[in-house]
């Protein structure tokens, strides 16, 4: 039967494969007494060969597609299976309590499990994880139940989750993984902004993806509209691959503007360029005409590992981008760490509102080799491209003086000890706390430039946490609120002489684009595949139309008032 | 029996990678291989063992081994932890 499923349109373009369910199965242990001891120990040690060798193919494969220090997490896992003192007290229980090896296995596992769950230390307690994946291994071996591996797909599938973590990301064969869709999530959630990097389709927050979708469904991911078909028809089958080729034949014609500027009807000229995570995704900014990167998150650089990065390390990532980028502009965002972004080797105590706690710049500021590391890094690579600096979460005047004071006190000694330095480097800060956009005309003052983080701009604006689904209806970007705001902020760099950026996911939406360049907004940052979109949505507009509109909507009440007057504004141009 | 005490000079101590490195080397030989720190003893072998004993920078550790391969895995042993600058 086939049935449809609404979610948030993550990822654009339609992907039809069949369904990979991508979820923990249940594992229920039961306490049996056993006659025969020696053939129970002997289950149990298939168990473990057989959980080893699985872990050691999952281990080859991850170092292949994945690099090495993504597959070390499984050489920690087959330490534990392989640990003396977690095997054998579990031996010594089936044979001198008569138990099954499930229940042995269990007992004494959930014992380590409770004893590095209890230590001081974030490392430590992180580790309860693996110790848990490998229980968990070796349960469904013993049960004879099947788990998830992603990293051994082998055949072209959807895969259907509850949520999507960076590690199951990190595991997945991009070969293969042909699209994705959840039952949390909105826009701007982890798995949302994965799936634009990886340019798969991707439909988020469904609600009911895993009880609707069983393995080997056929299922349609339809990421431009927000929906998900299982097992249709053929006749919409037919339809939907009819869609697709249009979609890349679209695709086909925005690919023409790749080495075009960014031009509007009437002449006006704007840079468009990318967010990026990591040197690799600069094939995916020179591939769709990215003008220069806008924000280049160096947060994860910092993680997925288990201490920090040298400053060598910093040093030949950052060198990497501004060169790959030939001289074009790259604004690269220093340490943005807190909030949903933890590092557990740092040991941060756990705060009751991450959001709102000690993160990024707040970060930056009190633990300063950190930051100097980074930003010695930063100067000694800006002899090889056009380098920006720019400095996440500033809310106040003081916080950008102290920043950019240490910034100049690396440089000089740099300096002195005769290293290259590029000279004037200009140096911004993020706008996303609501006082820096008020204050906005006096920062114009002493800044470079301004880059509007929406993503953070609303959530605090609106004091709606971006990752909390029930108060989800507050991420308005449209509401006059922000639009005010950003109003605020362009118009003060401006004044200054400075130019105005914006790097959050609404620079690349296309109700909000019209109204951005009706603002006078200088740079778009966004997801290098919504690049060539919005080049062809803007060589179809007006400025000057697109500044009397802005002017109207700031007027209107609601975040649906703006969203209907662009879009009948829009259709008209 | 052989055994000898060293010195942690990483600074991150004895966990995560360097632990890894250890029980690694520890479990290619047949000798019992126990590591000492602040009067508790654990298996080398162990990643579990090691890790719980939460060794710091600066730390006194000594590494015993018994076994017919005991001079072997004591000078691997410490091979592994002068070559990964882990201890001297």
């Amino acid at each position: 039967m086939s049935t449809l499923l609404s979610g948030i349109a993550a990822s654009n373009g339609i992907a039809i494969a069949k369904a990979y369910r991508l979820i923990e199965p249940e594992l229920k242990v039961e306490k049996k007494s056993i006659e025969n001891v020696a053939e129970e120990s002997a289950r149990f040690k298939a168990a473990v060969d057989m959980s080893k060798s699985e872990l050691q193919n999952i281990r080859e494969k991850a170092a292949e597609d994945l690099g090495e220090d993504k597959a070390a997490i499984f050489d920690a896992h087959l330490l534990v299976i392989s640990d003396p003192e977690l095997l054998g007290p579990i031996e010594d229980k089936i044979k001198s309590e008569n138990i099954n090896a499930e229940f042995a296995l269990k007992e004494t596992a959930d014992m380590f499990i409770l004893m590095f769950e209890q230590m001081d230390n974030e490392y430590m307690r992180e580790r309860a994880a693996d110790i848990r994946d490998v229980t968990k291994r070796l349960l469904a071996h013993l049960l004879g139940v099947q788990i998830p591996n992603p990293s051994m797909i082998a055949e072209e599938v959807i895969v259907i989750s509850e949520d999507l973590t960076p590690s199951d990301t990190a595991q997945l064969n991009r070969q293969f993984v042909k699209g994705f869709t959840t039952d949390i999530g909105g826009r701007t959630s982890h798995s949302a902004i994965m799936a634009r990097s990886m340019e798969i389709p991707a439909v988020v927050g469904t609600k009911e993806a895993t009880k609707t979708i069983q393995n080997g469904d056929i299922v349609i991911v339809d990421g431009l509209n927000g929906q998900v078909h299982i097992n249709p028809t053929p006749e919409v089958i037919k339809q939907y691959e009819k869609e697709a080729q249009a979609y890349e034949a679209q695709k086909a014609e925005w690919a023409k503007l790749v080495n075009e500027q960014t031009i509007s009807k009437d002449g006006h000229h704007v840079e468009l360029v990318a967010n990026i995570g990591t040197p690799k995704d600069l094939v995916g900014v020179i591939n769709n005409g990215g003008e220069g990167v806008g924000l280049y998150r160096t947060e994860f650089l910092y993680m997925g590992r288990e201490q920090l990065p040298t400053e060598e390390e910093q040093f030949e990532a950052y060198k990497a981008v501004l060169e790959g980028l030939k001289g074009k502009p790259v604004v690269v965002r220093t340490l943005d760490i807190g909030g949903d972004k933890e590092l557990p080797y740092l040991n941060l105590p756990k705060e009751m509102n991450p959001f709102l706690g000690y993160r990024a710049i707040r970060l930056c500021l009190d633990q300063q080799e950190i930051f100097r590391t980074q930003l010695r890094a930063l100067l000694r690579a800006s002899q090889y491209g056009d380098l920006k600096i720019m400095f996440p979460m500033i809310a106040t005047l003081g916080e950008f003086r102290q920043a950019k004071a240490i910034l100049e006190e690396e440089k000089q000694q740099l300096l002195a000890k005769g290293v290259t330095v590029a000279e004037g480097i200009e140096v911004g800060i993020m706008v996303e706390i609501p006082s820096t956009a008020v204050m906005a005309d006096t920062f114009a003052k002493e800044v470079d430039f301004f880059s509007i983080g929406t993503n953070d701009l609303i959530q605090y604006t609106m004091a709606a946490d971006r990752m909390n689904e029930r108060v989800s209806y507050l991420y308005q970007p449209y509401n006059p609120a922000i639009l005010r705001l950003v109003k605020m902020v362009i118009d003060a760099a401006h004044k200054e002489g400075k130019w105005a950026g914006m790097c959050g996911e609404m620079a690349g939406d296309e109700t909000a684009i019209p109204v951005l360049l009706g603002l006078g907004l200088d740079e778009f940052s966004m997801s290098a595949t919504s690049i060539l979109r919005a080049r062809s949505l803007i060589s179809k507009l007006s400025k000057e139309e697109m500044e009397a509109l802005a002017i109207s909507v700031l007027d209107l009440e609601t975040n649906e008032d703006v969203q209907a007057a662009v879009e009948a504004a829009v259709s008209k141009a | 029996m052989q055994q000898k005490t060293f010195k942690v000079i990483a600074d991150t101590g004895i966990h995560a990678r360097p632990a890894t490195l250890l029980v690694q080397a520890s479990g290619k030989f047949d000798s019992e291989i126990n590591l000492e720190y602040n009067g508790k003893k654990v298996n080398l072998k162990s990643i579990m063992g090691v890790m719980s004993l939460g060794v710091g920078k600066d730390a006194e550790i000594t590494i015993s081994a018994e076994g017919s391969d005991e001079k072997d895995a004591l000078n691997t042993l410490e091979e592994t932890l002068k070559k990964e600058g882990l201890a001297e």
